[in-house]
């Protein structure tokens, strides 16, 4: 809140910092959306542009992560919609094309992923963006059930209903395409 | 550098969908004391259930692992060449006068009620018993065609509509705002 009020009263510099903290998070939940390294660069880019730009609109009644990961969000829908790219749903078959391709490519790429980390963040990429989004937010986001809840505009039951089937789908996803991986490492 | 793994989590068939929600608010530390108690005890005894939490809390040790994705060396300077070029807006609230919603609110409801008094005002419950109609008004001898070609009706009713909309729209904008501020 301290940066907060400096960057309110005309230090500008001080908003570097909040940037600094937050653009890995930032960049993270954008490429959950995303496809390319550079448009989620982008994408980030603007999040903290409009979060500077609005920042006399935070109240501070929730965390500024909290608040900054709700304009993450609707910025990387409107940036889709903007570039007319399909979100991928949930029940959309296409998911499952999309991990068989990210599979296919793995595979030529197996010796560089070989680690727990790999496996899982690559699988996390194989699921719909709502999925890893909610995955992210819970694990590296610092965000509680009820926090993200206030983020994605839902009840925090439906996100922890959400988040349940999230991790059972990657745990699909886990043994569907790297079980043979993993007994290649272990 | 090698991981220790247990492997066997991706080898067992999914089971009940109840347990694993349990499992997983235990996992989480979102299960209340009776709960958590009631789900030690079966983790404890049940084959089952041990072997189910063992394959939830590797996924949930995986997750914990995943690193963040870093931007590149430059965003940091990017963003600050960006904002240079603005100022920060000032807040939504210092523009937006709520007595003018208020007002219109209650201009809208005011018509609504006065409608609302004067149709029944106009109801004759002399005929209330009349079979034709149970609102006690024969709908036959209703001429819609007067009541629908006046065109001060019509403005009046095409205001309210339009009232409406406006309000709508603030109501769903400010509860946005509100939901983007908390």
């Amino acid at each position: 809140m301290d940066i907060i009020a400096r960057v309110l009263n005309g230090d500008q510099q001080s908003y570097s910092i909040l940037v600094q903290r937050y653009q890995s998070f930032v960049f993270t939940i954008t490429l959950r959306y995303v496809k390319t390294r550079e448009d989620a660069e982008e994408v980030s880019q603007d999040v903290f542009v409009k979060a500077y730009r609005s920042l006399a609109d935070f109240k501070g009644t929730a965390k500024f992560s909290t608040w900054l990961y709700t304009i993450t969000t609707t910025t990387c829908i409107t940036f889709l919609r903007k570039k007319k790219l399909e979100i991928h749903s949930l029940d959309n078959e296409r998911v499952f094309e999309v991990a068989d391709n990210v599979d296919s490519g793995m595979r030529a790429n197996q010796i560089e992923q070989k680690s727990k980390v790999n496996m899982v963040n690559e699988a996390i990429k194989m699921l719909s963006p709502d999925d890893a989004q909610i995955i992210t937010l819970f694990y590296k986001g610092e965000q509680t059930l009820d926090e993200i809840a206030l983020i994605l505009g839902k009840e925090p039951n439906a996100v922890k209903v959400q988040l349940h089937r999230a991790r059972g789908r990657l745990k699909e996803k886990m043994q569907k395409h790297f079980s043979e991986e993993v007994k290649d490492i272990y | 550098m090698k991981f220790m793994m247990n492997t066997n989590f991706l080898d067992t068939p999914a089971g009940d969908e109840g347990i694993e929600v349990r499992l997983w608010e235990y996992i989480d530390g979102l299960s209340s004391n009776e709960e958590k108690s009631v789900v030690e005890k079966l983790i404890a005894e049940n084959a089952g259930w041990r072997a189910k939490y063992h394959e939830l809390l590797q996924v949930h040790q995986s997750l914990n692992l995943v690193e963040l994705e870093e931007p590149s060396m430059r965003f940091t300077k990017n963003v600050m060449e960006q904002i240079a070029k603005y100022q920060i807006a000032p807040a939504t609230k210092t523009y937006i006068n709520s007595k003018i919603i208020w007002g219109i609110g209650i201009f809208f409801l005011t018509m609504i009620v006065g409608f609302l008094i004067y149709g029944i005002g106009q109801i004759d419950w002399t005929v209330a018993g009349d079979s034709k109609s149970t609102l006690g008004v024969d709908l036959s001898k209703v001429d819609y065609g007067q009541m629908f070609n006046s065109n001060l009706m019509n403005g009046v009713m095409m205001l309210n509509v339009v009232l409406g909309l406006f309000l709508l729209d603030r109501y769903l904008a400010n509860k946005n705002r509100k939901l983007k501020d908390a």
